[in-house]
């Protein structure tokens, strides 16, 4: 509690950051974002620079605001009425804020996939082609076949369900769906893929998998990722973001940040003193 | 003197519940052992025990005890009145004998009824206060008998539980029993109606003229019932009722679910309810005073020829009287979709009404066919907006201008007026009734097992 009250009454809290040793281009850039549901404040003046093709992870204990953070990115708050944002956002330096922004638009740039798994009741062909069927980014069942196959085979999940396409996607087990709404997210070809904790519906097996993709589509893709877990922070990471109550406590290169936290809080959270 | 019983009883109850209690409570005081209930449990046990036979001997008593009374007044008539005389003979003696002790005297009744009048009063008498001293004794008795029971480690709580339990399941067998009772007893007039009548005349004939001469001398034609135009009418109406009704209704929902703002939902859900708690009577006279006559003014304009009572009113008005029912199903069916549906297609870029239409519609699709259903089984069912504005006559037509009638009409309409229980006409009415019960109660089985199945999948 005490931490909330230094951060509202103080704004000259610092986040504690460490550079990385050789800088990449930054994709997101974060200065001063507040959230506040209706009268309740739930981040204190965040900012953050995200690095391109590059796995950043959001963590922290549950409550602090991870996921209020991630949501700013694609703008998926506007769908909460209470919710207010303030603060710049800028995605490849355009402000995804600016009233004359289509959030439309933005939200097929900035792919997101939730904690867990929500495949729409529709085949697994639906699925994937429903993205690009709503952006009008193919028109010939042929050209929607190749995006299908693309999208599944960057997932993982083309070999499993190359026979079954016309099948439900509830009917895949729960990691098969998760890959599923990767698939789903990366047909639309975004720039940034949000992740919020993907992986705490999965067994330890479905959550190697997805962990390893993860470390693929790095390759290609901005991803920011909130977890629970720091094993899990620690193994598909580059960057790492350690958020309390609301505020940014530490960021820094993820092997820094475990190794040689600065923060006496981002210390107790990674030894599990709290949280 | 009923009242009086009860009040007795229900004093039993009390003060069995004061004994119970403060024999626990002594317990709770005084025993060693550590006391297994509460003391109000002990009291609970005592006064159930106490006011459930009771209560059960007082309902026989009053249930019983006119026709005892009446068998020892027969067979205390002197022997040359009953001799060979018939029920009815007998029926009427006893009618007589009850007149006189309420002072309803035509003439001069005859010495032995007058006796026998004398006799009923003592009797009833006698049983009013007989009733009051059984109960006392039995209250008394059985308070003993469970007052003994007691002790610290009786499970007086458990006891009450199961007592409980019992009464509750009572009153559930009585409802079952109730339901298969009116069951039965429709079945058994329609068996009685198809002796009369051929099923398959009934089922598939075309011509339904019910009036049939009920006395020999009277003149009507011989009668047809043939139903096919009733159900066909029927289903027309409901069909129109359903096209008003359900495009109407879900776009409702629509709107409530996923457009409105706070303020607008919060205003137009309880306008729904309200239209909802309508009396169907007042829906009725909206369709014959104001809906019929501005239906045949409309298509006079069109220059077709519209009768008075025809379907479209009927249906258009039964239409609005099931709104609130569509909507407020399909609000349910689309609240249902799990909010992670709808963000994950608003994540994907997809505008709202895209969302609806190709996410939360098909998720809620098999929960709206079911609210669907039930309406239209409640549109098939309904009967008091028909019986005012639809027609009489059975027309075998599908033109939405003409009068039609439907079987709730027809029911109706059979049971009214002259009737006798073994005429064909109004047997018929049990028939229809029948037919009525079996396609609703298809419909309704239909539309759960849709819905239930659809809970399955998200929960
Ligand atoms: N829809 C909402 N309405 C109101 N308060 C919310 C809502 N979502 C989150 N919050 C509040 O915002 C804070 C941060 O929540 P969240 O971002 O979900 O935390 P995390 O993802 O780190 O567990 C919490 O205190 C939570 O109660
Ligand atoms: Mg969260």
């Amino acid at each position: 509690m005490s931490a909330v009250a230094v951060a509202a009454n103080d704004k000259a809290f610092e986040t504690v950051r460490t550079p990385d040793p050789e800088p990449r281009p930054i994709k997101i850039k974060a200065s001063d974002v507040s959230v506040f549901y209706g009268e309740k404040q739930a981040l204190f003046d965040v900012s953050i620079d995200i690095p391109e093709r590059a796995v950043t992870a959001f963590i922290g204990p549950s409550g602090c605001g991870k996921s209020t953070f991630l949501r700013c990115f694609n703008r998926m708050n506007d769908t909460i009425d209470i919710c207010r944002v303030t603060g710049e956002m800028l995605v490849s330096d355009a402000n995804i804020y600016d009233p004359r922004l289509d959030v439309v638009e933005l939200r097929a740039r900035v792919g997101m996939v939730f904690q867990k798994p929500n495949p729409f009741p529709k085949s697994i062909w639906d699925n994937i082609a429903y993205g690009p069927k709503i952006h009008g980014l193919a028109k010939t069942k042929a050209e929607f076949d190749v995006i299908v196959e693309e999208s599944l085979q960057k997932a993982g999940l083309w070999n499993e369900v190359k026979d079954r396409l016309h099948e439900p996607g509830t009917g895949l087990s729960g990691g098969q769906q998760q890959r599923l709404c990767i698939a789903r997210a990366v047909a639309v070809s975004p720039e940034v893929i949000l992740m919020d904790e993907p992986c705490s519906a999965l067994d330890p097996i479905a959550t190697a998998k997805v962990e390893e993709l993860i470390d693929e589509l790095r390759e290609n893709y901005t991803i920011v990722i909130v977890t629970h877990s720091m094993q899990q922070a620690a193994r598909v990471s580059q960057r790492t973001a350690f958020f309390h109550l609301g505020i940014l406590v530490e960021e820094g290169p993820t092997n820094v940040l475990f190794t040689s936290p600065k923060e006496k809080r981002t210390q107790d959270y990674i030894t599990g003193r709290f949280g | 003197m009923f009242g009086y019983a009860l009040l007795l009883i229900i004093a039993m109850s009390l003060i069995a519940y004061f004994v119970g209690r403060s024999a626990g409570s002594r317990f709770a005081t005084n025993s060693q052992e550590k006391i297994h209930s509460l003391p109000s449990y002990h009291g609970a046990f005592v006064a159930v025990w106490v006011g459930i036979p009771a209560l059960i001997l007082l309902l026989l008593w009053v249930g019983l005890q006119g026709t005892a009374i009446d068998q020892l007044l027969l067979s205390s008539l002197p022997e040359q009145m009953t001799e060979g005389a018939s029920a009815s003979q007998l029926n009427l003696y006893l009618q007589e004998i009850h007149n006189v002790t309420t002072g309803r005297v035509f003439g001069e009744p005859s010495p032995e009824i007058k006796a026998a009048a004398e006799r009923l009063i003592r009797w009833e008498a006698i049983a009013r206060w007989a009733m009051l001293v059984v109960i006392l004794a039995l209250t008394i008795v059985v308070l003993m008998i469970t007052r003994a029971q007691l002790s610290p480690r009786f499970r007086a709580r458990n006891n009450v539980e199961r007592i409980v339990s019992g009464l509750m399941i009572f009153c559930a067998t009585l409802a079952i029993l109730t339901t298969l009772g009116i069951i039965g007893s429709l079945l058994f007039e329609a068996w009685a109606f198809f002796q009369m009548v051929p099923v398959s005349e009934f089922l598939f004939g075309l011509n339904w003229e019910p009036q049939i001469p009920i006395r020999e001398d009277q003149v009507a034609a011989a009668g047809a019932f043939g139903a096919i135009p009733v159900f066909t009418g029927t289903l027309l109406i409901a069909f129109i009722a359903m096209l008003v009704a359900t495009p109407i209704g879900l776009l409702t929902a629509i709107y409530l679910v996923e457009y409105a703002s706070d303020r607008v939902r919060s205003t137009v859900k309880p306008i729904m309810e309200i239209l909802a708690g309508v009396p169907t009577v007042v829906y009725g006279f909206f369709a014959v005073l104001i809906v019929a006559p501005a239906v045949r003014d409309f298509g006079s304009v069109l220059g077709l020829a519209v009768s008075p009572n025809s379907a479209l009113a009927a249906g258009g008005v039964m239409g609005i009287m099931i709104i609130p029912f569509i909507s407020s199903l399909s609000d349910d069916a689309l609240n249902a979709v799990p909010r992670a549906m709808r963000d994950g297609s608003l994540a994907m870029g997809s505008t709202r009404s895209e969302t609806m239409l190709n996410v939360l519609l098909p998720a809620a699709l098999p929960g709206i066919m079911g609210g669907i259903l039930l309406a239209l089984s409640r549109a098939i069912g309904e009967t008091m907006i028909v019986v005012m504005a639809a027609g009489l006559i059975a027309n075998l037509t599908f033109n939405p201008v003409d009068s039609v009638t439907t079987v709730t009409v027809q029911i109706v309409t059979l049971l009214i007026g002259d009737t006798s229980f073994d005429s064909p006409k109004t047997l018929a009415a049990f028939a229809l009734g029948l037919v009525l019960f079996i396609i609703t109660l298809c419909l309704n089985v239909l539309a759960i097992r849709i819905v239930q199945k659809y809970r399955e999948k998200y929960d």
